[in-house]
């Protein structure tokens, strides 16, 4: 009998195909989701190999990144952009995987439509070319970003070769203070983790605090896992989890047989981590990063902090290059920044609750003059939804521009950029340089501090927000 | 695979912690569906200014990295995205090695997806060399050459620095040896179709 098992674990020992003397485990992945940017050269090298797709009906494929968030009915304009999809569409087509394409009603963000769709299921392993691939791991899967070489090897033997990583729980403790949510306490946990505090790790976030969230604000947080350098995030599913599941097209046909197993995973009782760490919620306000690193972030009531702040001599120094990119001045309050751009959307926060939250707070308020303020739901489900419910009415009317479903401004490989010194609050999950448009300039937040930004034109504390 | 074993190598030294993949390899230059030719955009936003001149305060600009192929750089390299652009960019530029405190998970496995060999040493040591480099990059020599070998995991200079460094012992072979991974585990099949019907799924279509 094994002792107790934490859910890596047990996830881990199920998929081990074998580990052949001197070598890394094989792990079979149950799931493969694919995009238009890392896939080309893995499919090229089947191709030259004369390799082929050992199960095409594990793998799912959706282009996102690169995609127009305009008018779908106009041809795509940048020729570069359309031969990537073109050959998205080509390779799924050559070698049979199931593409959710441009124009298919299902088109979106590969990490919003995987658990849209059911796709994503407890106990899974799933890889996809892509370090946001932790999202998935929110509905208790182990799910993780590979290289594209590492696709290749998925595509032909639908393993990976891995060392097993280590486990780190964050234990997180108590409610939430109101107005503060799942975005503000994953960037305040990457602050606490630093950059690179979860290297070599697989997090499983535990405590009542993960256990009382919604399933897409487990989403929001897992999602965030890479970076604070752990290359998975995972939660232990529970009714919420089994909830969200049922009914979705492709959840398993028996469910409640899905169910009872399910409910095998979540780790046992004295199950030993390589490393905890605790935190309590009543410590996380509303979140704003003000550096070039999503650990660099601070609460929207404090102020810019100085690299003589820092102990440590890289921090220092990365703190000095941070301020200088970014065009600000250690001690200036968060809520005297004043803002350009405001962009609400990507794998972090463009499901059907983000939208709610910043259409709420959006409701009978105008956006900035000056500003430019954009929302880009993350499948074309989410837009639907929305519009049903009528909050691209509330967004239009205040002035933001409402999109068709993508990446965007995420990574901004698509029309949608910053120019060159312009700021932004974003709901993404990435702010480093040039990385929305070069030299522009990114702050991280939530959903209803981005949307109050857009309505004020410099940062707020949402605790203080009138709601219409 | 391109296989390492050894290598002697001028050193670029790249003052910087927490670079990310976003850096080495900025997104306008993702949409090429090649894995070759990206070594010409490595860095681009920190190599060239906006009028597409270089950038001559830029550390690879520098005369000292002419040539390098040994990248040294500050803790935390490789954040980030898991484009392999990156190492595609770095190898296709010449580097063959990277030197770093710590590296990011993705970025380190593919490193070795593309011959390139990611080495920890600890921060002191990292310091030593960056402190090394600037030296000689300021004496007659003009350049900081490294000599690396690999089956020994070893790497020393000619002045008298010399440590070891720790590989996994399945990846230090499959660089050694230039290992296609794929044809490895393809010889492992069996145990994959076992896997499968061991878990109820129906085999796979035969050729
Ligand atoms: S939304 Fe952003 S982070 Fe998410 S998959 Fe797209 S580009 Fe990557």
């Amino acid at each position: 009998m094994p002792g107790p098992r934490t859910l890596l674990d047990k996830i881990w020992d199920d998929h081990v195909v074998c580990t052949p003397e001197g070598e890394n485990s094989l792990l079979y992945i149950d799931r493969h989701l694919v995009h238009e940017v890392t896939s080309p050269q893995a499919f090229e090298g089947l191709r030259l190999a004369g390799r082929k797709v050992r199960r095409p009906e594990a793998t799912f494929a959706t282009p996102d990144h690169n995609v127009p968030t305009t008018d779908r009915r106009l041809p795509i304009a940048d020729a570069i952009s359309k031969q990537q999809i073109d050959t998205l569409r080509e390779n799924c087509r050559q070698f049979g995987v199931r593409l959710f394409d441009l124009g298919d009603a299902d088109q979106g963000i590969v990490h919003v439509i995987g658990p849209e769709l059911g796709i994503t299921q407890p106990g899974m392993t799933i890889v996809c070319g892509d370090s946001h691939t932790a999202t998935h791991g929110a509905l208790g899967a182990l799910a993780f970003g590979i290289g594209t070489s590492e696709v290749e090897h998925v595509l032909a033997t639908q393993t990976l070769r891995q060392a097993k990583p280590k486990s780190l729980e964050v234990r997180v403790e108590g409610s939430l203070p109101e107005g503060v949510t799942a975005k503000d306490l994953v960037l305040y946990l990457i602050g606490q983790l630093s950059t690179e505090g979860g290297t070599g790790y697989v997090i499983e976030y535990t405590g009542d605090t993960i256990r009382s969230l919604g399933m897409e604000q487990r989403m929001t947080v897992c999602n965030m896992s890479i970076e604070a350098g752990a290359r998975a995030g995972m939660i232990a599913p529970d009714a919420i989890t089994f909830d969200y599941l049922r009914g979705r097209d492709f959840a398993p046909a028996d469910f409640e047989a899905a169910v009872a197993r399910w409910q095998q995973l979540p780790s046992d009782p004295g199950a030993v981590y390589d490393r905890v760490e605790v935190y309590r919620a009543a410590d996380v306000v509303p979140q704003v990063t003000w550096g070039t690193n999503p650990a660099q972030v601070i609460g929207v009531d404090a102020a810019v902090p100085a690299p003589t702040d820092f102990a440590d001599p890289n921090d220092q120094s990365s703190g000095e290059r941070a301020l200088a990119y970014m065009g600000l001045e250690a001690g200036t309050r968060i809520v005297d920044i004043p803002l350009d751009r405001v962009f609400i959307g990507s794998c972090t926060n463009s499901r059907i609750e983000d939208l709610r939250a910043a259409a709420r707070v959006v409701q009978g308020y105008q956006v900035a003059k000056h500003l430019h303020a954009m929302v880009v739901p993350g499948s074309g489900r989410v837009k639907r939804q929305a519009e049903a419910e009528g909050l691209d009415k509330v967004f239009t009317a205040a002035g933001f521009e409402w999109r068709e479903a993508g990446c965007s401004m995420c990574l901004g490989m698509n029309p949608d950029t910053l120019s060159p010194g312009q700021r932004c609050a974003s709901t993404s999950n990435r702010n480093f340089e040039g990385r929305q448009g070069k030299g522009g300039r990114t702050h991280l937040v939530s959903p209803a501090m981005a949307a109050a930004a857009a309505v004020s034109g410099h940062f707020v504390d949402i605790r203080e927000w009138q709601y219409r | 695979m391109q296989a390492f074993t050894s290598h002697d190598g001028v050193v670029a030294a790249l003052d910087r912690a927490n670079v990310d993949t976003d850096q080495i390899i900025p997104k306008q230059f993702l949409k090429r569906i090649e894995r070759t030719g990206f070594g010409q955009f490595l860095f681009y936003d920190w190599r060239f200014l906006a009028d597409g001149s270089p950038n001559a305060d830029f550390e690879l600009n520098q005369p000292a990295a002419a040539g390098a192929t040994i990248l040294l750089a500050r803790r935390n390299f490789g954040c980030g995205s898991s484009r392999e652009h990156a190492p595609w960019a770095l190898a296709d530029y010449g580097f063959r090695a990277v030197i770093a405190p710590t590296f990011a998970d993705i970025f380190y496995s593919n490193c070795f997806s593309n011959g390139i060999l990611p080495i920890r040493l600890n921060e002191e040591d990292v310091a030593e060399l960056f402190h090394r480099a600037a030296a000689a990059t300021a004496s007659e020599a003009g350049q900081y050459r490294l000599q690396i070998d690999l089956a020994g995991c070893s790497l020393q200079d000619t002045d008298g620095f010399a440590r070891s460094f720790e590989v996994e012992p399945f990846r230090q072979r499959c660089l050694l040896e230039g290992l296609d991974n794929i044809a490895l585990s393809l010889r492992h099949t069996d145990a994959i179709d076992r896997w499968e019907a061991a878990h109820g799924m129906p085999p796979v279509a035969a050729d």
